[in-house]
């Protein structure tokens, strides 16, 4: 693949049809602008302020463009929120929808044809790979990425987090529960 | 069209596999391939990339990589709009005398670029012909070209629990026919209905449907 790809790119470097140097920046971009780290701040300032948790439930859009999170595959932004008695999960059944300006760029296993088949069916069973054990009589609701809908699960702030600043709660904030594909 | 791609509630597929500390790309080309998916001229109709890759052979589709197939839909798009030729693709050389295009991405505009704030939201013809809280049934369609109406949803019923506007009709879009949009709901189905006596009372999956794949229950 190596060898294949460096040959298209010459070929449309050459004639003009893109920019190395663009190339490089959107690289650039994926690897250290966008990530995990983003939406743990969403989530973290989600915990700790009620206005923005409220402003993130009616629009959760402009609620993240709010700590400057914008752009492709977040156009449109819905925020999840696990309480005692829901629990929720996203997939994309079609294809691998992820919201990138909040989590980068999709792990493998999200992208997978294991997980993309059983996500929707057996969500329980997925949820038991993960290692994670839901609390009884618990709602699992699964979100299918099949528009450009992208969600963001808002897990439950952890027990005994009261004292914690808003850097320290996104500390305690990983790509998994926000996916919902593990819990805090 | 009823591919490999639309694999919701298969069984059969293996274990799912989790790599810690996963980087976003595991090898150059990838992020390569990534780079220039995203700053091609062929890069605006995304749903025309997505119909791309379902149309790769189901055998293929599901040996191949998710960045093979970004690989081989952006190869494929890159032909047929004629921008380049399998030898100049072959060979990582231009033809002689090939024409010299502008890039339509310049570096110094990629930050701005990717994270502008889009929008599917189009102005809609007609007023939703749903409301928040009816009760929806998928219609059994089977189209041979892009849908996004997951094969395990058609024929069953659910409630709608959001409307977000007209949006841009991936069927239409992927097929060069124009952005057509429809009005789009978020539907709750019950894991019992789509899976059966068996799945767990308590669960249900949401999916964001199209007016045209909805038809009252």
């Amino acid at each position: 693949m190596e060898l294949r790809v460096k040959a298209l790119e010459s070929v449309l470097v050459e004639k003009g049809l893109v920019d190395p140097a663009a190339l490089d920046a959107i690289v650039d971009h994926y690897q250290h602008k966008v990530g995990p780290r983003n939406g743990a701040r969403v989530v973290a300032k989600a915990w700790s302020d009620p206005a923005f948790r409220g402003r993130l439930e009616t629009d959760a859009t402009a609620a993240i463009a709010e700590l400057g999170y914008t752009g492709r595959q977040g156009e449109h932004m819905v925020a999840l929120f696990n309480t005692p008695s829901l629990h929720n999960m996203v997939v994309c059944t079609l294809c691998s929808c992820y919201p990138w300006p909040v989590l980068g760029l999709p792990p493998v296993w999200y992208k997978s044809a294991p997980y993309r088949s059983r996500a929707v069916i057996d969500p329980r069973g997925v949820l038991a790979e993960f290692g994670v054990s839901l609390p009884q009589g618990i709602e699992v609701r699964v979100w299918d990425s099949t528009a450009e809908v992208r969600y963001l699960v808002i897990p439950e702030r952890p027990a005994g987090t009261e004292r914690l600043s808003e850097a320290e709660l996104a500390a305690l904030v990983t790509r998994d529960g926000m996916i919902g594909t593990a819990r805090l | 069209m009823n591919g490999v791609h639309d694999m919701g509630g298969m069984h059969g597929l293996g274990p799912i596999v989790a790599e810690p500390d996963e980087p976003p790309f595991h090898h150059r080309w990838e992020a390569r391939v990534h780079a220039m998916t995203l700053a091609s001229p062929t890069r605006s109709n995304i749903d025309a990339g997505r119909h791309r890759r379902e149309l790769i052979p189901g055998p293929d589709y599901l040996a191949m990589s998710y960045y093979e197939k970004w690989f081989r839909s952006l190869a494929e798009l890159l032909l047929e709009a004629g921008l380049v030729t399998p030898q100049e693709m072959a060979e990582g050389e231009a033809a002689a005398g090939a024409p010299r295009a502008e890039p339509l991405l310049k570096a110094e505009a990629v930050a701005t670029v990717l994270t502008r704030p889009g929008s599917y939201v189009r102005a809609a013809a007609t007023r939703p012909a749903f409301r928040l809280g009816e009760t929806v049934r998928c219609r059994n369609l089977n189209p041979t070209g892009h849908t996004r109406l997951p094969r395990y949803a058609r024929g069953h019923a659910g409630e709608v629990v959001a409307w977000r506007g007209a949006q841009v009709f991936p069927d239409a879009n992927a097929s060069g026919l124009g952005e057509q949009p429809h009005h789009l709901y978020t539907v709750r189905f019950t894991a019992r209905e789509l899976w059966g006596e068996a799945a767990d009372a308590r669960d249900s999956v949401c999916l964001d449907l199209w007016e045209p794949y909805l038809e009252p229950a």
